[in-house]
């Protein structure tokens, strides 16, 4: 019954661990082991593991490959520096997301994109059409692993499985390492708000490295934790607050769109007067949660607009929602109605993130 | 194995009389499908209550689920200690994290529902 989704090379694992197994971005994947609830305060307070293999990984170089990306996606490539990673949307002619990536520079002629499981075919077929001839790209996903250790812990671990000093790896910035004699790349990125990495490597070191990492800590983490901690950062998932059919511009997110240069779909995303409605961040009044697809009203009961994330948050406990509004009502204090199945749920406009805590930016050496 | 001292849904509610007054919760089998709960709402005491009826609202991190009433009745009184901490129905779902108790309820009703083999059964388990 299964047959029609793929497996990680972790899956094995994680069925032996008691998860909960589930699809995600056409693949079987562990939606939690213990619970939902202690994998996100483990992550919080100590260190998780999550299984990101799913993701998919593209090589793009060649001597054109800065200008090409400048084009394709819409965060600032140029001033990047090599060894550091950048957030940004890939967008079609209408200023919608085709998908919503990580950039890491390489060097001054080789990135790698780091992309959504469900996406990466269209992705990669996108990116291949709209590069320069003498311009490769190449999906690596198949022959690439990931995982991502993160939380507070995760520092003193990271440093145990790998052979080069991680101490001195700044947010957002990656670096080659090695392990067991072999290349892995270590970034200082993840989807959880702390501090944390992604490793990178072939799959059967990645085994190997993970469960070093359980042994010396570190709890495994399923899809369902990821969700919760990622909401509660005001992050976006592919699929729910960004998509195809909306101008990424409603997203609101500022430092991952240029103001300053021309990219595909740049002419709807910066125009300002095409930009209707904005992502927002929710407070639901008590602990029931609104849902994905449930309308926002306001208070006089008029649709507004739609949820696109909702759930109990658990390091806040309440419930928590994202949704995009009526510019007008975006402001943080504005007071909103979300009606589900069941009732209205009265909520109020926050600022993002929703949780303050978080410990991704501060400096490693608070961790070690 | 689920305990035999009451009778099952297959909506996965159960319910056992105690005297003249019904007690209902869920099942173990339905706390672990739904996972952590976070949220629960009750029918408010008086209410009356037909077989089948939603009567209260379970929801987790994940699920949104309606409890049903397993025999008609009238809600005698509610448990609040699972409205202020929902996880006691994953810790206790048969003792501590019962829902809501019935008086003047159907007994001919609860006998037809299913006993703790045919539930398991049902449920896929030994």
């Amino acid at each position: 019954m299964n047959s029609e989704f793929k497996k990680t090379p972790f899956y094995d694992m994680h069925v032996s661990l008691g998860a909960q197994m589930g699809p995600f971005g056409g693949y079987m994947m562990p939606i939690r082991y213990k619970g939902i609830i202690q994998e996100h305060h483990a992550c919080r307070k100590g260190a998780v593991l999550f299984d990101t293999c799913h993701m998919g990984e593209f090589i793009v170089k060649g001597r054109r490959a800065l200008a090409d990306l400048e084009n394709i996606v819409s965060c600032d490539v140029s001033s990047m520096e090599t060894g550091q990673c950048r957030y940004g949307l890939m967008c079609n002619d209408k200023g919608g997301v085709i998908d919503d990536l990580l950039v890491y520079r390489r060097g001054d002629d080789e990135f790698m994109l780091v992309v959504n499981a469900g996406t990466q075919d269209n992705d990669f077929a996108w990116i291949q059409s709209h590069v320069s001839s003498d311009t490769f790209a190449e999906n690596i996903s198949d022959k690439t692993a990931k995982f991502d250790l993160q939380g507070p812990g995760s520092v003193k671990i990271v440093q145990k499985i790998v052979d080069e000093p991680v101490a001195d790896l700044k947010f957002y910035h990656f670096q080659p390492n090695t392990s067991h004699g072999k290349e892995i790349i270590v970034s200082r990125t993840g989807y959880t708000g702390e501090m944390g990495f992604e490793i990178y490597s072939e799959p059967e070191l990645s085994l190997q490295l993970w469960n070093r990492c359980m042994e010396l800590g570190a709890e495994p983490a399923g899809l369902g934790a990821r969700d919760t901690l990622r909401l509660e950062m005001g992050m976006p998932l592919y699929g729910h607050e960004l998509s195809e059919k909306r101008n990424a511009a409603e997203s609101g997110f500022v430092r991952a769109i240029s103001q300053s240069k021309k990219f595909i779909g740049s002419k709807v995303v910066l125009d300002n007067s095409q930009k209707k409605n904005a992502l927002v961040g929710i407070n639901l009044e008590g602990r029931r949660a609104a849902r994905n697809g449930d309308t926002i009203l306001d208070e006089s009961g008029r649709a507004i607009g739609e949820v696109t994330s909702g759930s109990f948050a658990p390091s806040l406990e309440i419930a928590i929602a994202m949704g995009y509004v009526e510019n007008t009502f975006s402001s943080p204090g504005c007071r909103i109605l979300i009606q589900t199945v069941r009732q209205n749920i009265p909520g109020v406009v926050c600022e993002l993130p929703f949780y303050k805590g978080a410990t991704a930016r501060k400096a490693m050496k608070n961790f070690c | 194995m689920s305990p035999e001292d009451r009778k099952y849904t297959k909506t996965h509610e159960w319910i056992k009389i105690e005297g003249n007054i019904a007690v209902i919760g869920i099942t173990d089998h339905a706390q672990k499908a739904l996972g952590d709960i976070t949220f629960i709402e009750l029918p408010a005491i008086g209410k009356v209550v037909a077989q089948g009826q939603e009567c209260g609202v379970i929801e987790s991190v994940k699920a949104a689920s309606d409890i049903y009433a397993p025999a008609s009745g009238k809600v005698a009184e509610v448990n609040s200690l699972v409205v202020e901490k929902p996880e006691t129905v994953n810790q206790d779902a048969y003792g501590k994290g019962w829902m809501f108790k019935l008086f003047d309820f159907d007994a001919g009703q609860v006998s037809t529902l299913l006993g703790a083999k045919e539930y398991d059964q049902t449920v896929g388990q030994e």
